[in-house]
């Protein structure tokens, strides 16, 4: 994992200290409230309806023991001892108090960790693929990319005020865990026929009210020129997107008004440009940060069984157990999903002792995933019975990954200003009714995704069921869409028709469900099946 | 300390923050030479009158216009209409990278906080609308001890400092 030199140390404190005087200057009312916004805002500071909420940068959701502890610290000394895991692999932290935000930037700082540009119009928090390091299927661990980008995106004074937020993705595997065409910039690093390593390159995707799957503008970029390929990205955008409509300024929308040939062609040029300037990185800076992710200290001669005697066990190995590439070793992922609670919430006891089983049993790494869950990447098989009894202690061990119950919500009406609705509690109903363990295995994958808004912090527009809330004249009301996805067969999802309340919605879901369990043919995953019988093979179960 | 950005700049000028004499506001100009006093006039006016030495740069204006014309150019005025305008910024740092180092003054609604930013793009001198605490820019200006990219100053990026 990526440790601090003294540079990247010094950059950090010196945001804390650059933080702690934009503060002060707005306390003493040296600023107004409208020019403080923005600055709060890079570094990660909402204000939310009932205090500010803090968001933290896990970069490309890779985490260690100490950097957990911390999160767990500060949400016992500063919040109301829980943090809530986002769908950008980040943190966030809901009842902060303005005066307290400058010190708690301070000890994040103290174990290498920020807030830097993690809201407002900026670049955001690079993702990643949670495997990444761990999975057989990739071809490179994309991490050290991952994090060059992060270092040059820190801070570019070019793109100081860009037009709206900026999302980029990196992947290095076929399946894609990381919704990559739902980003602004999405990079896939291939290889082509010479054997060189690249980046594919997407651009202009995004969900919110206007929702685009990214277009593939380059199918080959050579890594060591990325740092040009992505100015040049944001300057064809900063300079020509519109700034008379924050609805139309994502650069999603200038791809979609110039058409993906023109955009292309403006990038290529620019490109160009910035290429016979000569400012990418080298090769030794790239050797420098992969170092930093060469794979653990793997043990060999591992035994590849797995004690599958405890059926509670066992069940939780089948849902929660990834292939991992060492042999001896497998992926768990820890849902942060159990029913009746609110998705992605975790407790600063939860917190530590997660801390715990990655420093004991997984090489000192975490993974936070955009589907609002955990990970541990590197764990031996012997040792899973053992984690999954902590885990199952402390409330953690819920078998549901990828299925009907691990629900990706936003925080909705119950925090954020923006929401028309409600998102937690229409969570919590769904995982409810569906709770049963045989029914949820029987329906298999199942994606379920809530916002509260049309800016779709919850992703509906990729869930293989959707869920948007509106406001109706003034009561909550729920639209269902059904058909999307966030992996490497994007799509996107469609609405079904006439929105429901409350309770309706819960009903529909399950109508569109058992619609699905009357219709799949063998093998068939929910989304399979609508695909096969799209939106008429569902509508008239689902609305009578 | 390595030095930072704050140190010199694109069109010479010892990048200080001391008073040079002639009007109040001249501590937020980071040149040597002195200030032209023909005014600003629109791109369109510039392109059209081939004696005009000094231009206003709106904010949706293509600086690339100017590429020709860089000789006789003393004063490039950007303007931000409002400071999440950010298009100044790129306007700036193109007119350095095609080689112009006459003046780049910034206008309109340029906050405290932004300044360090400019001056990385290779603005040399401010005159926002609303005045500017002294004690505030410069510890602003000081504030990064270093930087990770490139951009039209002359600070070296923290990974060739690493390398060398």
């Amino acid at each position: 994992m990526y440790k601090y030199d003294q540079y990247d140390q010094a950059m950090v404190d010196a945001r804390v200290a650059d933080f702690r005087d934009q503060t002060r200057r707005r306390l003493e009312g040296k600023m107004t409230d409208d020019q403080f916004k923005p600055l709060r805002l890079k570094n990660g500071l909402y204000l939310q309806l009932h205090a500010y909420m803090l968001r933290v940068a896990i970069p490309y959701g890779t985490l260690d023991s100490r950097q957990m502890r911390k999160l767990a610290y500060i949400a016992r000394t500063y919040d109301r001892g829980y943090g809530h895991f986002t769908t950008r692999q980040n943190i966030q932290y809901n009842w902060i108090k303005l005066e307290d935000a400058p010190d708690i930037l301070a000890d994040l700082a103290t174990v290498e960790m920020h807030a830097i540009q993690t809201s407002g119009e900026s670049i955001r928090n690079i993702s990643a693929d949670q495997y990444a390091g761990a999975t057989a299927d990739e071809i490179i661990d994309p991490r050290p990319w991952a994090e060059m980008i992060r270092q040059m995106t820190t801070f570019m004074p070019e793109f100081s005020y860009l037009p709206r937020k900026f999302k980029i993705a990196v992947i290095a595997a076929e399946a894609d865990r990381a919704a990559l065409r739902w980003h602004d910039c999405a990079l896939r690093i291939v290889q082509n026929e010479a054997g060189e390593i690249g980046f594919q390159v997407f651009a202009g995707g995004g969900m919110g009210r206007t929702p685009f799957i990214a277009y593939k503008i380059r199918e080959f970029l050579p890594t060591n020129q990325i740092l040009s390929y992505l100015q040049a990205i944001l300057r064809v955008w900063n300079r020509n997107a519109r700034r008379d409509n924050i609805h139309k300024q994502r650069m999603k929308i200038l791809v979609h008004e110039l058409g993906e040939d023109e955009f292309r062609r403006q990038v290529e040029e620019e490109f160009e440009h910035f290429l016979a300037r000569g400012e990418d990185f080298p090769q030794a800076e790239y050797d420098r940060i992969a170092a930093y992710f060469a794979p653990p200290p793997f043990e060999t001669g591992l035994s590849e069984e797995i004690d599958r005697s405890d059926p509670d066990f066992a069940l939780w190995v089948d849902q929660q157990v990834a292939a991992h590439k060492a042999p001896g070793y497998a992926i768990v992922n820890i849902s942060l999903k159990p029913v009746g609670q609110i998705p992605g919430d975790i407790s600063a006891e939860q917190m530590e002792l997660v801390a715990d089983l990655a420093e004991r049993y997984s090489f000192d790494e975490l993974r936070a995933t955009h589907a609002q869950n955990l990970v541990l990447p590197h764990v031996r098989k012997q040792d899973l019975h053992a984690v999954w009894s902590a885990l199952h202690e402390a409330g953690l061990g819920e078998a549901n990954l990828d299925l009907v119950t691990d629900i990706i919500a936003c925080p909705g009406l119950d925090y954020c200003t923006l929401a028309n609705a409600r998102s937690i509690p229409v969570a919590q109903k769904i995982a409810e009714r569906f709770a049963d363990a045989d029914r949820q295995k029987d329906l298999g994958e199942l994606k379920i995704k809530i916002s509260g808004c049309i800016n779709a912090c919850g992703h509906h527009h990729a869930g293989h069921i959707g869920i948007l809330g509106v406001d109706r004249k003034g009561t909550e009301n729920y639209q269902l869409l059904l058909g999307g996805s966030g992996d490497e067969e994007t799509s996107q999802a469609k609405i079904t028709g006439p929105g429901f309340d409350e309770a309706g919605i819960v009903d529909a879901v399950e109508r569109a469900v058992e619609r699905y369990r009357e219709i799949r043919e063998p093998g068939e995953r929910f989304l399979d099946t609508y695909r096969r019988v799209g939106m008429d093979g569902f509508k008239e179960a689902i609305y009578g | 300390m390595v030095d930072g950005p704050r140190a010199g700049g694109p069109g010479g000028g010892p990048g200080t923050l001391e008073p040079t004499p002639g009007g109040e506001r001249d501590w937020l100009r980071f040149r040597d030479d002195s200030a032209p006093d023909e005014p600003a006039v629109s791109l369109d006016a510039f392109l059209d009158q081939s004696n005009a030495g000094s231009v206003r740069i709106e904010a949706g204006d293509d600086v690339r216009l100017l590429g020709p014309h860089l000789e006789r150019l003393r004063l490039v005025e950007i303007d931000f209409p409002k400071f999440r305008d950010g298009r100044g910024f790129s306007s700036a740092r193109i007119l350095r990278e095609m080689g112009y180092d006459g003046e780049i003054k910034a206008t309109g609604e340029v906050l405290v906080d932004l300044i360090y930013f400019m001056r990385r793009c290779g603005f040399d001198s401010f005159a926002p609308n609303v005045p500017l605490d002294r004690a505030d820019v410069e510890s602003v200006l000081n504030r990064y001890p270093h930087v990770y990219q490139h951009a039209a100053d002359a600070a070296v990026p923290i990974w060739q400092l690493r390398h060398g």
